[in-house]
């Protein structure tokens, strides 16, 4: 059996006083989209600020193709190929849209081909390409924060809630842009609290409460199973569609 | 379809933007007329000073100006595009100063002299940055500030306590290579009435010089490296998460804006053929370089440009101008005192609140702002 591309063994999380991952134990498959799902508060976001060093481990490994990237720094984690799209979304407002995913390519300039792929994916921001970030609206915003994330191409992907939020209608578009990032064999492991979108989405999935991991599996089962969604979720898959 | 195409225009990353202006200036063009306008005044007027102002105050004003230009730009490369607050700038400036000073003194009036004092006084300003920055760029902002603040203070002590080396509270006065002292005659018969001496080819030393300099670090914000820096300064956390070592990036900046610093020194000190605590150390200075960014608006190359012409000829007039008002108003009452030129700091000071309340993007920021 091949190693997963990420794998995390007993990764436990301080906060200042507060002790926030509690020994967490998954794996990311290479070339799959895995979900992480949870309540509010379960330590989604924590496990991905983790894994990119934001936050160091207090314990606990994390591996990387191979490698220990427990101890590494941020940018250390980055250049090993992880980008990482946050929350917040983490677009630089006063840089123009160019300047955004031109910043991110930092090998050198952006591939002609690529930028027209990532283009193709996110069209709306053809029309801003030259004007400040901050201009534009919160589900712009966050097709920004993950055209840069692929300017150039990542080994794996950590992108946070990205259709918190958002329209509707935004939040169909970012669907279809994922299948296309995961028709192009990108590795992605996406927070989501929008069940409709993970589950239209996600290969396999990782279900965490309260700093633990409580689930994980193919996405198909959790899916067919209304009552384990029930149990680890608080919801349904029709509920939300 | 053809709205696609049209579409494809604007990223098209091989297409070369703009002309050689453009290119002259690294692609960041004014963008509102009005300040298009303004800094082309200040550039003719400033290439044009000897000859259309006579005296020495106009070209001593001028070259002020010259200087502080690079030093604002200098530090607007730390404060406006890097978001490093450093009280130490004035430490870099008076190291260029007493660089110059010391080497032509001590090694005689000659080019090669120049040359010296300068390159060592960049090497030391580099070797300081890099100590600085390596040391404190990784605490935090504030307490980075009071590290520079304490530098700082340290380097004006040591200025006045060495006073073998740097000639202590009365500083250095030393004589400048041939070409550009008064006495020297570039051309024998005046030039639209001026005389072509030792002191127009410094004038256009300075000129020149800061010009250069100024070009340089417009092509240093606009690079790269430059938007990595406005990155950091917008988010350090996000731009390490995109791989940027943000401690190298920002002892980068401090190390470039405190050769550029040094460079503005040199200038001023050839310039005033003298270097002491006052001209270069001074911590009126520093506050005068915050002003200065403050006006001319922060994260603006042009802003360094607008502020330093403002403050300086501010500084070098405003005194004069209120002698004129007062006499010119002798009988109407209470009006004369308000405006006695004795009281010209305190208008320069209310000048400043007022041009600071009214602009808080800075004028640069204003004018742009008007235009969209």
């Amino acid at each position: 059996m091949t190693e997963p591309l990420l794998q995390l063994s007993g990764v436990h999380t301080h906060i200042g006083p507060y002790h926030i991952l509690h020994g967490v134990d998954f794996s990311v498959p290479a070339g799959e989209l895995t979900m992480l799902l949870g309540r509010n508060g379960a330590g989604k976001t924590t496990t991905l600020r983790t894994i990119m060093g934001l936050w160091q481990a207090s314990s606990g490994r994390i591996r990387f193709d191979g490698s220990d990237i427990t101890e590494r720094s941020t940018p250390d984690i980055a250049r090993a190929g992880i980008a990482y799209v946050p929350e917040s979304m983490g677009i630089f407002t006063d840089l123009t849209v160019r300047e955004n995913i031109v910043l991110a390519a930092r090998s050198g300039p952006v591939d002609k081909n690529r930028l027209d792929w990532i283009l193709g994916l996110f069209p709306a921001l053809k029309r801003f390409w030259n004007l400040p970030a901050g201009n534009l609206s919160g589900g712009q915003k966050q097709m920004l924060a993950i055209a840069r994330a692929i300017a150039e191409p990542r080994r794996l992907l950590l992108i946070d809630e990205p259709t918190k939020g958002l329209a509707p209608v935004m939040v169909r578009s970012m669907i279809e842009a994922f299948k296309s990032l995961k028709a192009a064999g990108e590795t992605i492991l996406l927070v989501e609290q929008n069940f409709y979108a993970a589950s239209a989405l996600g290969d396999s999935v990782v279900v965490m409460d309260d700093g633990r991991i409580v689930h994980s599996g193919p996405m198909s089962e959790l899916v067919a199973d209304q009552a384990l969604q029930q149990r680890l979720l608080g919801l349904s898959l029709d509920a939300h569609q | 379809m053809s709205s696609s195409s049209t579409l494809t225009l604007p990223f098209d990353e091989t297409r070369r933007r703009g002309g050689a202006l453009s290119e002259l200036l690294s692609s960041d063009m004014p963008r509102s007329r009005a300040l298009s306008l303004i800094l082309l005044a200040i550039l003719v007027v400033l290439a044009a000073t000897p000859f259309l102002f006579p005296g020495s105050q106009p070209i001593g004003t001028a070259a002020k100006i010259c200087v502080f230009i690079v030093l604002v730009a200098s530090y607007d490369l730390l404060l406006g595009y890097s978001g490093i607050v450093s009280f130490a700038h004035t430490m870099f400036f008076g190291i260029g100063g007493y660089g110059i000073a010391i080497a032509l003194e001590r090694l005689g009036p000659t080019w090669s002299s120049v040359a010296v004092g300068l390159l060592a006084a960049l090497a030391l300003s580099a070797v300081l940055a890099v100590a600085i920055g390596l040391l404190s760029l990784r605490v935090r902002a504030i307490f980075f500030s009071m590290i520079t603040l304490a530098v700082a203070s340290a380097a004006a002590v040591l200025a006045s306590q060495l006073s073998n080396i740097t000639g202590g509270e009365d500083g250095l006065s030393f004589q400048l290579p041939p070409a550009l002292r008064p006495a020297f005659r570039l051309l024998s018969e005046p030039l639209f009435g001026t005389a072509v001496n030792g002191r127009l080819v410094a004038y256009y030393l300075v000129f020149f010089v800061a010009l250069l300099v100024f070009l340089m670090l417009l092509r240093i914000v606009n690079s790269p490296f430059g938007r990595v820096l406005q990155a950091i300064r917008e988010n350090e956390f996000r731009a390490e998460a995109l791989g940027y070592r943000v401690v190298a990036y920002r002892t980068a900046a401090s190390v470039i804006s405190a050769l550029a610093a040094t460079v503005a020194g040199a200038l001023m000190a050839l310039w005033l053929r003298y270097n002491g605590p006052d001209t270069t150390l001074s911590f009126s200075i520093m506050i005068d370089i915050l002003l200065m960014v403050v006006i001319g608006g922060m994260g603006t190359m042009y802003g360094a440009v607008i502020g330093a012409a403002l403050f300086v000829l501010a500084q070098s007039y405003l005194q004069v101008l209120m002698e004129a008002g007062s006499t010119a108003l002798a009988g109407v009452p209470l009006l004369p005192n308000l405006i006695h030129p004795d009281r010209w700091l305190l208008w320069l000071g209310a000048l400043f609140v007022i041009s600071v309340y009214a602009f808080p993007g800075g004028i640069v920021g204003r004018l742009r702002q008007a235009r969209q």
